[in-house]
């Protein structure tokens, strides 16, 4: 039993930060009908972030939740920017193109992140600075979980918290909505669109920064092309729990988090060896897409014609 | 001069260009003069890249839709044609030993590549029937998923070499694989000119319209995946075969860009465009290679290892100035047409 | 017709496109100009990079030094670094053009043994020593005569891991936890199990992970449930930090084992308290106070602002035993080359005495290094020799000093070791 807990607790930590990372592609999809290929970069790129911001403050010397704070801000705040230059360098030219024109620029920038990554910091993992202090609490019999684990699923539930309100309660939200709704009649409505769409980059791109500062705390080696596993199964989280759908990207996250890490504990009882681990995800994605397209949260869409 | 005359015509040229090529490869050269390995080991990836972007060509450029996933299909053939010939190439060379070393190595390379090919297309037909029902980027990051799948499944098989790689005899030559581009070349070129080619390019343009029309949309996409599939399957056989080594690592989600890239530069429905994009993909780096290094301080920036950055730059400009790739969905010959006399048909090449 | 004609054309062009090269007579030996051009290929952009870095950094060190001191015989080393992108089908055409193009006289290169089994066999058609720093796996240099290494292979290194755990540490269980995209990591696992079980040992649990998997506990919560009385994790330094971290957060508190692929300055921010308990196999230690050790240690730390992990010591060593080799055949004809680079004998590198047998490995002693997180450094367990080695070796080893590893080795034999098992010193 508390085998069982332990895994599921080690699967949602995962899952969370898959969820992070799924709301961004969530967004995006929902606002542009693009899979921004980038967006596993932009996690990686606020790892580097945080990176550099917690090693040249000094926050690494001396733990606190003050330094935390700033990094975790900082590099969220660093991403969006990021996350809105690609999309007015890069996405917004192509926009009015095919789809297949936007989905090969994003796979570009996407290529082009990771090598200018590898270029400048070299592929050499770096050890991200541990902010706060790391406790291990038993919960029961053998199941423990450590502090960076209840930091990650504390903040991700806070940003969660905020995204909501943010879609939900002001003004930009309802901007949102309708662009997602239609593009077209939101613009007739006097909505500027391109400014909505940037601001749908920078929030996705900084909770995007966030799973990465978060991750780091956890899993404190950052290189460059950590992003690319994460942000493919981060994307089936989003399509699992219905793309465009919000809860349903959280919903998405946990599950694949959890189906993964129960896959590695158990697998190998029903002939699953603990490698498969990343085939996992994208076996789920393609049952998934082949007998609930919508996704589990998502409204069956016909495509228009 | 009749139309059969043409081809038989054109067909002795390519083959005896192709063999002269191949003699330059060799030790004494073609009449002492050659190709070092390196600038033949370039031709051969030339060859085989064009075999990898117009199959895939065939499925994104003409038919519309948007496969990532096709160094998959290529390792899966790679892998099977390779595990056939280091397991029976030994045995079914020595049965046929009567009939000269030339004929017994031949025949194995042939048979490894129809087998490398069927295995590919079943695994098309395996990944195409569920996944062609959906459509656009859901397509695409399901054969990047499948196509990861299959990697893995390859590297947790101990059989074929694992993580280390497996060594495979090396059949194949210039000669072989300047062969099969041509043929890939020629057939999906005859597949895009005939009737089935009009149903792929209606359903590119619009799938509802060629639905209504009667065109059996599912079936020709699977077709078309299924073509396209196999002839990775070929392009991995001949790469196992040449190469004499495999690995999973170089089948991973960079190389089904790399063959995407060569479609999208050259331009996507454009055979000549593919074969332009596959020329373009393999020299390219290879020639960045050679961009100096810059000293700054203790710290040496080597910009040959901006070849990657450069290559995604590329990628993304193309789209931004260009997204039809450099020649659309227009033939390189179509541009000298103008050229011609108005009262000559205009016929071209049949083949 | 007009179309065929142009395309044909346009074929024919692009061949006429590649400088033809006069064939017949492959040049021989040009020894001409006053340097000695050596290839060097790693992975300098793609997933195993900073492998490729670190081979990189130690192959230029030695390559300065050796050119500062006047080069061999008065002739500088020119260095060609190509880049592989981490993909066997890569390295192969870096190999080839830096034979054909560049026309190197000898190659260093890659860490990975799948990259450099597909180039080996380029540069032995080619008749072009290589000798690989640190590519483990046995077959790399079955390829032929003119490939070589410097590092342990996988049965050895694998083994020696094996004996320590069941005789010093008296582990009856062991659980193994390797790298699967790693052959290095898959060899060591199977030659630990073999020589674990082969001593009565019980390998309980064998669990695998990629190196992007974002964390290790779902792998780590199965083997706690089989309570092994170690844990062999053979993999690099990038994960097992971070493996050690986690294991010990789910309260596993047994020795951790690995192997040279620990050796980086960066295991100990990654890993942290958590590397307490834990012993490796390696080539050397960094603490060891022979001068050539902390002159190396000390240059590397000056040029490259960072700690040399053991690829960089390796690829040093490889240098250098290049340069020796090339001193000592008077210059750069391959078969001569060939033949001074597979006599080194003693030589004696910042990764122990390099002696190259008869199957072109090297066979040097290894050193087992006991983790001490609050000092950051590797303190000296014990030596383990390969099989025939003198006595002596074991009496180099009897005091608190890591000297034991300069032990002189002779042994031809490269399959079957048994343990020096010498004493452990604290």
């Amino acid at each position: 039993m508390d085998t069982f807990v332990q895994q599921l607790i080690n699967g949602l930590t995962i899952g969370s930060i898959y969820a992070l990372i799924a709301l961004g592609y969530t967004m995006v999809y929902g606002i542009l009908r693009l899979i921004n290929f980038a967006h596993g970069d932009i996690y990686m790129v606020g790892a580097y972030a945080g990176f550099m911001i917690a090693t040249s403050l000094g926050f690494a010397a001396n733990p606190s939740a003050l330094g935390f704070g700033v990094t975790l801000i900082g590099s969220m705040a660093i991403a969006a920017g990021i996350g809105m230059a690609i999309e007015r360098f890069a996405y917004r030219p192509v926009r009015k193109y095919s789809k297949m024109t936007t989905l090969i620029t994003a796979i570009g920038m996407s290529l082009l992140i990771e090598y200018l990554f590898v270029f400048i910091f070299s592929g050499t993992p770096r050890s991200f600075p541990q902010l706060l202090p790391n406790e291990n609490i038993t919960l029961f019999g053998n199941a423990t979980i450590s502090t960076s684990q209840i930091l990650i699923f504390v903040v991700s539930i806070a940003l969660m918290m905020v995204l909501q309100y943010i879609i939900f309660r002001t003004k930009m939200g309802k901007a949102m909505r309708a662009v997602s709704f239609n593009i077209t009649s939101a613009k007739l409505m006097g909505i500027n669109t391109d400014f909505v769409i940037a601001f749908t980059f920078a929030l996705g791109s900084a909770l995007a920064a966030a799973g990465g500062v978060l991750t780091a705390q956890y899993n404190p080696k950052i290189e460059p092309l950590m992003g690319i596993m994460t942000g493919l199964k981060a994307f089936v989280a989003a399509v699992l729990g219905g793309i465009g759908n919000i809860p349903g990207a959280v919903l998405g996250g946990l599950l694949i988090g959890a189906a993964e890490t129960l896959v590695v504990g158990y697998g190998s009882y029903v002939g699953i060896p603990s490698t498969y681990r990343d085939a996992v995800a994208f076996a789920i994605l393609i049952l998934v897409l082949l007998l609930r397209p919508a996704g589990l949260l998502g409204s069956n869409v016909q495509e228009k014609v | 001069m009749s139309s059969w005359l043409k081809s038989i015509l054109i067909g002795a040229a390519v083959i005896v260009v192709l063999y002269v090529v191949n003699a330059m490869m060799s030790d004494t050269g073609f009449f002492g003069v050659g190709v070092d390995d390196y600038q033949a080991r370039l031709l051969v990836f030339i060859g085989i890249n064009i075999i990898l972007a117009t199959s895939l060509n065939l499925i994104n450029g003409f038919t519309g839709q948007f496969s990532i996933g096709h160094a998959g299909f290529m390792a899966v053939g790679a892998y099977s044609s390779a595990y056939f010939s280091v397991t029976y190439g030994r045995s079914v060379e020595a049965s046929l030993a009567g009939l000269g070393d030339l004929v017994a190595s031949s025949v194995v390379l042939l048979i490894a590549i129809a087998i490398g090919a069927a295995v590919a297309a079943v695994a098309g037909l395996i990944v195409g029937i569920p996944s062609l029902r959906l459509k656009g980027d859901y397509l695409a990051i399901v054969t990047l998923g499948f196509a990861e799948i299959i990697r893995i499944v390859i590297l947790n098989i101990d059989a074929v070499g694992g993580a280390t790689g497996y060594q495979v005899p090396g059949y194949a030559n210039f000669l072989w694989i300047g062969i099969f581009a041509v043929i890939t070349v020629l057939v999906i070129h005859n597949i895009v000119k005939s009737d089935t080619g009009r149903a792929l390019v209606s359903i590119r343009e619009d799938e509802l319209a060629a639905e209504a029309m009667g065109v059996n949309t599912t079936r020709y996409k699977v077709t078309s995946f299924v073509i396209g599939s196999s002839f990775a399957g070929v392009a991995g056989a001949l790469f196992a075969h040449y190469n004499k080594f495999l690995s999973t690592n170089d089948f991973q989600f960079i190389k089904s860009f790399e063959i995407i890239i060569m479609i999208v530069i050259g331009g996507m429905g454009s055979m000549t465009g593919a074969i332009l994009g596959a020329i373009i993909v393999t020299l390219l780096p290879e020639l960045l290679r050679g961009l100096p290094d810059l000293q700054v301080g203790a710290t040496t920036f080597r910009f040959a290892d901006l070849r990657l950055v450069i290559f995604a730059l590329i990628l993304i400009l193309t789209m931004i100035l260009r997204p039809q790739g450099i020649l659309g969905t227009a033939e390189i010959g179509s541009f000298f047409k103008r050229f011609r006399r108005a009262d000559k048909p205009t016929g071209g090449m049949k083949a | 017709m007009t179309r065929a004609f142009l395309t044909l054309a346009l074929i024919v062009s692009i061949f006429s496109s590649f400088a033809c090269v006069q064939k017949g007579g492959n040049g021989g030996a040009a020894d001409t100009g006053d340097t000695i051009k050596v290839g060097v290929y790693v992975d300098l952009t793609g997933q195993t990079s900073s492998f490729g870095q670190s081979t990189k950094n130690g192959i230029e060190l030695a390559v300065e030094e050796i050119n500062n001191a006047g080069g061999i015989n008065g002739k500088k080393i020119e260095l060609i670094v190509e880049d592989d992108q981490g993909r066997p089908e890569q390295a192969k055409t870096v190999v080839s053009k830096l034979i054909n193009q560049d026309k190197v006289r000898a190659l260093l290169g890659e860490v990975a043994s799948t990259n450099s089994l597909a180039a080996a066999p380029v540069a032995q058609e080619a008749k072009i020593p290589m000798i690989t720093p640190s590519s483990t796996n046995p077959k790399v240099t079955e390829v032929g005569d003119y490939i070589s290494r410097v590092c342990f292979i996988d049965p050895f290194q694998g083994s020696v891991m094996a004996k320590f755990a069941a005789n010093t540490l008296k582990a009856k269980t062991a659980a193994i936890f390797g790298d699967v995209n790693s052959d290095y990591s898959k060899g060591l696992t199977q030659f630990f199990e073999e020589e674990f079980t082969k001593l009565g040992g019980k390998v309980v649990a064998k669990e695998a992970y990629t190196q992007t998997d974002p964390d290790f506990k779902g792998q780590l919560t199965k083997i706690r449930n089989l309570k092994p009385d170690v844990i062999y994790i053979p993999g690099y330094y990038g994960q097992v930090g971070i493996i050690a971290k986690q294991a010990r957060e789910l309260d596993m508190n047994m020795p951790l084992l690995g192997g040279d692929g620990w050796d980086s300055p960066e295991l100990w921010k990654l890993g942290g308290a958590a590397l307490k308990n834990t012993y490796i196999s390696n080539h050397y230690s960094a603490e060891n106070p022979a001068p050539e050790i902390q002159n190396f240690v000390k240059a590397y730390k000056a040029k490259f602002n960072v700690e040399p992990d053991s690829l960089a010591a390796l690829a040093y060593d490889a240098a250098k035993v290049l340069a020796d080799a090339i001193k000592r055949a008077g210059g750069t004809d391959s078969a001569k080359l060939r033949d001074a680079i597979n006599s080194t004998k003693n030589f004696p590198g910042v990764t122990g005495q390099i002696t190259i047998d008869s199957s072109r490995n090297a066979v040097k002693p290894a050193v087992v290094l006991e983790l001490d997180p609050t000092a950051g450094k590797f303190k000296f367990k014990e030596t383990i020799a390969p099989e025939g080695s003198a006595p002596s070796a074991a009496a180099n080893t009897n005091s608190n000093s890591n000297s034991g590893m300069t032990a002189a080795t002779n042994a031809n034999s490269t399959n079957s070791y048994t343990s020096a098992n010498t004493n452990a010193t604290k």
